[in-house]
């Protein structure tokens, strides 16, 4: 036998490699040596069946492939016993046996424990699906893709009131609706399909018992592991009293809870949809006349029943109109109006039925009402303001404007828009918004017109006019725009303006001494608080002296003065400035009266001085005046015969187109240089 | 079709696992009839395939022992298969001691229950079960972090796996994010299939990418690999062919390792 030495190098070259988990040099050397140590035992001793251990060391050390044994056997083969090699090749088999025996074993169970895992996972799974399903809110079924219900759960049984057995093999299609968006059944066909997994939608149903239902439905395709389409799941949400809900809401938001008409957004919105379509349309727009009165001796109860009886007969009245309230006591009725007539043939009828005596609380209570008509058919006057165009907007307005003068011009009447009226009224507002502007600008300025001395015909002073210049440098005069300035709460600025611009002129100018400057001041003017102040600053700002000042008040406006506004006149006479009444002769002309104002003079008034057969009055006013220490202004004298008879009546002043026409300021000085008094005679 | 969560995975004995073909390469009998029968097909395509396994094993047994060298004693096995013989906690064992730890992670549910079986009386091996492109889940779990300090260094083993991670997958980014969990700094080695210069490894490539197979693969090139590693330090002698990665000096290297279908490389992960 080779020496063990070179046996177990030999080995070890034979076998290296043949090992699935190759060894190190190293490491295969020593083993390989201890067991060429066992073979040589084996063969040596009487026991060759201990090689057995040799073949299951080689398996051990993962010499499992079978050409290690065949190496190993022509190696050692032929340098030990025959009943060696055979006991070494048996315990090689039986290990390897052994081993994937063992290994088999280990594998599957392996795979066994893995596959419970997995299965007690899914059971899981499927156990919290069932609870899910059983206990689900919602209302659940499943169905094949032919539409047969498989399965449903609890919730949807009490949902639709049929036990499970009656949903069960039922086509699930065949729970129509007459509100289903026909669309809805196309799209579960392309489900069907497999072109669309969800499907979301709101849908109506019969319960067993006939009622309805309505759910807020999800359908989910679920596909087989293929893809191919294999089941549908319903998801129905009981949404009926959320949609009931809406429902009620979307009716409240569109009435009136007082009276259940329609409110102001539904009108205007059926109004804009109606003009939109070009369908032609006519408003009525309606007040109650005296409906305050009602409500202050009745009560608000009371105002609430009658807003109720009148809502009722509007509703009846003007059917099929509709009939809205726009809010308090005012409604407002939306005609088809195909002649531009009907709509005024509704109004009146309405007024008509409005009219009728209502009983509430025992009481007989009679009210009218006014209204004001607009049809597309007349073209209403747009307000420039307004932008963008708003045809809606704009024919409710023209309503509303009418039915404003319907009110004006005596109420229990109906009034029908005029396009014409509607655009002085316009220009008359836009006139009125421009006079701030004008003021600031100067477009607004004094004018003046002489007053004469009528004893000796010359200039004593000059009553300013206000007068506005129009871009083209025209005038307007104050007819046009001082009404306008009272009305629109201006006419405070416009005459401190005036004031203001007309000292400031006349300081500039070298006037006669005595001079006199007469402003017109307005009763709103002399109310302000202010107004003394106001004055007086005017006076120290210019340099024009106090008792060169007068204020000229009408009569009615100065009887209308009492309080406060009195002591600021009362006040300024006491600076010095004369205070005169003007148009006398048109009003009360209560010179007694008079007498217990800070009057100074009076200025006689237009017509008064140009009527001959007014001498003796004239004659009489003005020693009244005198005796009372009041000086004499006649106006508007026109002729020399009546400057010569004023004259002779002892009238102190004139003035007028006979004297002097109305200058603008650059021209004043030069008037003044042109003494126009009648000739003195006797 | 996605499959839903709660269906079974990889527990079909009809169906092959790429952790019981491994196994079959490595000359084991934890695998089934469908196992050798795909197994079958790659050897046609790779008569070689059982020596590239056991290289690999190979790689595996000289990575562990170099890298224990280097102080390592944790090791985290990402793709373990099944855990035979000459796995990582014998090997790390060998080299380090007692105080070796090693977490295997897989996402084959019969090779993790064959794992647990095996590891179910050791205190410093342990296997979790998850998909190891699952990065942060994996370096969350409560067993690798009751097992592994990832404040002190800690080997990342990637042995012949990421070539089943596609590039759609972003394998390097992948790498990237595990190097950035190891807060104690450590190692990546990985090896990795390459049909690179050898035209019948792209047949066995052909092979798993073919219905019935248990995974797809992407075999890639070594400039791929070194891409995958890309921003990490690699150690000498960088991506090599697997034989040729610090071969034992009393081994023989084999003649043909340079068209060895695979390559290996370690890195080193600075501390974060």
């Amino acid at each position: 036998m080779t020496d063990p030495g070179r046996l177990a190098a030999a080995w070890a070259e034979a076998v290296r490699g043949t090992s699935f988990v190759p060894l190190r040099l190293g490491e295969l050397r020593s083993l390989l040596h201890r067991l060429t140590r066992d073979l040589v035992a084996a063969a040596e001793g009487a026991d060759p069946a201990s090689a057995e251990k040799v073949g299951r060391a080689l398996v051990e050390a993962h010499f499992t492939n079978p050409e290690s044994l065949r190496r190993t056997i022509v190696v050692i083969g032929d340098q030990v016993p025959g009943a060696v090699v055979a006991a070494l090749a048996a315990g090689y088999a039986q290990a390897l046996q052994d081993r994937t025996l063992l290994e088999q074993e280990r594998i599957t169970s392996a795979a066994v424990t893995a596959l419970r895992e997995a299965q007690a996972a899914e059971w899981q799974t499927q156990a919290r699906y069932r609870a899910v399903f059983a206990e689900a809110h919602f209302g659940i079924s499943l169905a094949d893709v032919d539409g047969r219900i498989l399965d449903v759960n609890n919730t949807l049984c009490r949902l639709f009131g049929y036990s499970p057995g009656e949903f069960r093999g039922r086509d699930f299609t065949l729970f129509t609706h007459p509100s289903d968006d026909p669309a809805i059944w196309q799209r579960v066909a392309d489900m069907v399909a497999g072109r669309v997994d969800r499907i979301r939608t709101d849908k109506a149903y019969y319960r067993a018992d006939g009622t309805e239902i309505w759910t807020d439905l999800v359908l989910t395709l679920i596909r087989d592991v293929d893809g191919a389409p294999s089941v549908i799941v319903a998801m129905l949400e009981d949404v009926t009293e959320r949609r009931r809900l809406e429902g009620r809401l979307r009716h409240q938001a569109g009435h009136d809870p007082l009276t259940d008409l329609p409110n102001r957004a539904t009108f205007y919105s059926r109004l804009a949809a109606d003009l939109a379509a070009g369908r032609p349309v006519g408003v009525c727009y309606l007040d109650l006349d005296g409906f305050k009165e009602v409500n202050d001796t009745l009560g608000h109860g009371a105002g609430d029943a009658l807003l109720r009886v009148v809502a009722r007969r509007l509703r009846t009245g003007a059917d099929p109109a509709l009939v809205a309230r726009m809010g308090g006591d005012e409604f407002i009725v939306l005609v088809r109006d195909e002649d531009a007539a009907r709509t005024e043939e509704v109004a009146r009828r309405v007024l008509d039925v409005i009219r009728e005596p209502v009983e509430i609380d025992g009481h007989i209570v009679t009210v009218s009402a006014s209204a004001g008509v607009a049809t597309s058919a007349c073209p209403v006057v747009r307000d420039v303001q307004r932008d963008p165009a708003d045809p809606a907007a704009e024919l409710l307005t023209a309503a509303d404007t009418t039915l404003l003068w319907a009110k004006g011009d005596g109420r229990d009447r109906c009034a029908v828009y005029d396009p014409h009226r509607h655009r002085a009224e316009l220009a008359r507002e836009e006139l009125a918004a421009a006079i701030p502007e004008a003021l600031r600008t100067g477009a607004i300025e004094p004018h003046f017109q002489l007053l004469i001395r009528l004893s000796d015909g010359r200039p004593c002073g000059a009553e300013a006019l206000a007068r506005w210049r129009r871009p083209d440098g025209t005038f307007r005069s104050p007819a046009e725009f001082v009404r306008l300035a009272e009305e629109h709460g201006t006419v405070g600025a416009l005459g401190q303006h005036l004031l203001r611009t007309a000292c400031t002129h006349a300081v500039s100018l070298c006037l006669p001494d005595p001079f006199v400057l007469s402003v017109n001041v307005s009763a709103q003017q002399v109310h302000d608080p202010d107004f003394e102040a106001q004055v007086m600053d005017v006076l120290d700002g210019s340099g024009w002296p106090a008792a060169a000042l007068q204020l000229e008040l009408t009569e009615s406006d100065l009887m209308e003065t009492g309080g406060r506004p009195l002591q600021a006149l009362t006040a300024l006479a006491g600076r010095g400035v004369s205070i005169a009444i003007d148009d006398f002769g048109t009003g009360y002309s209560n010179l007694a009266y008079l007498h217990s104002l800070p009057v100074t003079v009076v200025k006689l008034a237009g017509p008064f001085v140009g009527d001959p057969v007014n001498t003796g009055l004239l004659d009489a006013v003005i020693t009244m005046a005198h005796a009372l220490g009041l000086g004499v202004t006649a106006e508007e004298i026109e002729t020399a015969e009546q400057a010569r008879v004023l004259r002779d009546l002892g009238c102190d002043t004139g003035q007028g187109f006979f004297f002097s026409r109305v200058h603008p300021p650059h021209e004043l000085a030069g008037a003044l240089g042109l003494p126009t008094a009648a000739p003195t005679s006797g | 079709m996605e499959r839903p969560d709660w269906a079974p995975t990889g527990v079909d004995p009809t169906v092959p696992s790429v952790a019981r073909v491994y196994d079959y390469y490595l000359g084991g009998s934890h695998n089934f009839a469908a196992d050798r029968t795909f197994a079958a097909g790659v050897l046609r395509a790779l008569p070689g395939m059982a020596r590239v396994a056991q290289e690999n094993r190979a790689f595996l047994r000289r990575a562990v022992s170099h890298l224990a060298a280097l102080g390592v004693d944790q090791f985290l096995d990402l793709g373990s298969g099944i855990p035979t013989v000459g796995n990582v906690h014998e090997v790390a064992r060998a080299a380090c001691g007692p105080a070796a730890r090693v977490v295997y992670v897989d996402h084959d549910p019969v090779a993790v229950a064959h794992g647990r079986a095996l590891l179910s009386d050791d205190p410093t091996a342990a296997i979790v079960q998850a998909d190891l492109t699952d990065v942060e889940p994996v370096l969350a779990h409560p067993i690798v972090s009751d097992h592994l300090d990832l404040d002190r260094p800690v080997a990342v083993l990637l042995i012949s796996v990421l070539h089943f991670v596609p590039d759609a997958a972003d394998p390097a980014g992948i790498l990237r994010r595990y190097a950035a969990g190891l807060a104690g700094g450590g190692f990546v080695a990985v090896s990795h299939a390459s049909s690179e210069g050898v035209p019948a490894a792209e047949d066995a490539e052909a092979v798993y990418n073919r219905a019935g197979s248990p995974h797809s693969m992407r075999m890639r090139s070594a400039a791929e690999v070194e891409q995958l590693l890309a921003g990490i330090e690699l150690l000498p002698p960088g991506v090599v062919r697997i034989p040729l990665w610090r071969p034992d000096p009393l081994d023989d290297v084999p003649v043909d390792a340079a068209t060895y279908p695979g390559y290996a490389v370690v890195a080193r992960v600075e501390p974060g």
